[in-house]
């Protein structure tokens, strides 16, 4: 990463959680990618929510997760939504399942012609204008 | 209530840049030309449903709408569910209709994302906008890459999908993109978000369109000319964002489409034409197999070699769908149903007797299915 990509940039389209997501957010800014499971049947999921999704219990806590991971699918950006991301172009969009079970949106670092679905990624944080995020590797 | 309620008049506006036309006037134009096709005063109608605009979704719109119009509908809202909401409005009225709770309903849609804020289209995902994500073709794109690794689907297979139906939207004097496509220049055409290219998205247009619906005998004894019997509907939600749904490849297509099937008495292959929510290529090709029309996976090939061009084995949005005839989301396509059952379709099929549509919204979250059988 160059220094220049760590400055802070106005422009950044930069996460605004609210309160069941806030932890997600700050783990990660601490070096962690966390997910949620819930304490009565222990189902696991992303992003942070107030309920298990499966029974409906008020009742989670955050885990901390393996890093290991599978590319479910991916895109390449050819066209800018978005004026911070429309000066990265092309740039890879994926979704990718943690090995906990959790999903997520992320970037994959490299080449996107070597992908594959399917293919095991491993957990790279890194700061993009300053916010770390939850980004993969193939490996 | 296998054919018991009937759609007695279709209406719409001009398709494409319509400036300074709000969505309640749009509204009102296709309305008063359903109205007027159907044959039915105003006054008669007891029943106001529309789907929100997308673009700019208001509170009680629904209630805007009826003022407006200067009625006050025994049964009258918006429905909130993106694109499907058209055919399942026309559900309820329908069952509506069957139980006594109105006698003649007015479903319509308009919006003005062309001329108006397309914003709803570009938006970005909640916090994963941080990542880049951004946008309804990415979404697409996302479904497609898995649907294309996962089974082999090729680039060339969602081609022949825009090849299809932009002939017949060239074909169609009222659509917005009359210009046919062939599958070189479909390989030429410029990624949006690879694996989708710009030929493999819908338009972005201003438009209403409007259907009036009442019950068979109703429509006898007004003397409705070619009212078109409902033969059956379904509804099936994923709902979830694709970052989240468990397989990208099935969506609630399936069981919606079974459950219309169902209700009509029918199979895939009793099905004459097909009007297909195409907001994208592969909207069209997963939507065919989720109907049972080619197995889970084996949608690329079924959709190329012209099988869904007009004179194939099914053919498709044949008014040219959201790819040529309108963007607007989906009203379109039953109007265009109708049509063909009527007899009366600009690239009409011969001796159609069934007509599945199917509306659909978000990524694939929502969707709706709607049968419809040869008018009496
Ligand atoms: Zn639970």
């Amino acid at each position: 990463m160059s220094p220049a990509e760590d400055m802070v940039d106005a422009t950044f389209p930069a996460p605004q959680p609210g309160p069941a997501a806030a932890p997600y957010w700050r783990a990660l800014d601490e070096g962690r990618l966390v997910f949620q499971r819930c304490t009565a049947c222990g189902n696991a999921w992303l992003p942070g929510r107030t309920e298990c999704p499966r029974c409906l219990a008020p009742a989670a806590h955050w885990e901390t997760a393996s890093g290991n991971a599978r590319l479910v699918s991916w895109v390449v950006y050819h066209h800018g939504y978005h004026e911070y991301y429309a000066t990265r172009l092309p740039y890879t969009v994926a979704v990718v399942e943690l090995a906990e079970g959790p999903r997520l949106i992320s970037n994959v670092i490299g080449d996107a012609n070597g992908l594959r679905i399917d293919m095991p990624l491993k957990l790279v944080i890194q700061r993009e204008a300053g916010v770390a995020l939850a980004r993969f590797a193939p490996g | 209530m296998r054919g018991n309620v009937i759609i007695a008049g279709i209406g719409h506006t001009a398709f494409g840049k319509l400036p300074g036309r709000s969505t309640v006037s749009l509204n009102i134009e296709a309305c008063r030309n359903a109205l007027a096709d159907a044959g039915i005063e105003k006054d008669a109608v007891d029943a106001l449903l529309v789907k929100p605009p997308t673009s700019n979704p208001q509170f009680m719109y629904g209630q805007s709408l009826a003022e407006a119009m200067g009625m006050q509908p025994r049964v009258g809202g918006a429905w909130d569910q993106g694109g499907a909401a058209n055919i399942s409005l026309i559900a309820f009225a329908a069952m509506a209709i069957e139980h006594g709770q109105c006698e003649i309903a007015l479903v319509c849609y308009a919006d003005n994302p062309r001329t108006g804020s397309r914003h709803a289209y570009e938006k970005a995902w909640g916090d994963d906008a941080a990542y880049g994500w951004f946008g309804v073709p990415a979404g697409y794109a996302m479904l497609a890459r898995r649907h294309m690794e996962e089974f082999g689907t090729t680039s060339d297979q969602l081609g022949a999908i825009a090849v299809a139906i932009r002939r017949h939207g060239a074909a169609n004097p009222a659509a917005q993109l009359r210009k046919p496509l062939t599958l070189a220049q479909y390989r030429e055409s410029p990624w949006v978000v690879d694996p989708l290219r710009r030929d493999d998205c819908c338009l972005v247009s201003d438009g209403a369109a409007a259907v009036v619906l009442m019950s068979a005998q109703r429509a006898k004894a007004l003397g409705v000319r070619k009212p078109v019997p409902i033969l059956g509907f379904g509804q099936g939600q994923s709902s979830w964002d694709v970052g989240q749904r468990p397989d990208l490849t099935r969506t609630g297509a399936e069981i919606s489409g079974a459950t219309a099937l169902k209700m009509a008495g029918l199979r895939p292959s009793d099905i004459d034409v097909a009007q297909i929510y195409d907001c994208f290529t592969i909207t069209v090709l997963m939507t065919l197999e989720a109907y049972g029309f080619a197995a889970h996976g084996q949608g690329g090939p079924f959709c190329a070699d012209g099988r869904l061009e007009i004179g194939g084995e099914l053919p498709v949005n044949t008014a040219g769908g959201l790819l040529s005839e309108t963007g607007m989301p989906g009203l379109q396509l039953v109007v265009e149903g109708v049509r063909q059952m009527r007899g009366e379709a600009n690239l009409q099929v011969q001796d159609a007797r069934t007509c599945i549509v199917s509306n659909q919204g978000g990524i694939m979250h929502t969707h709706s299915t709607l049968i419809l059988g040869e008018a009496a």
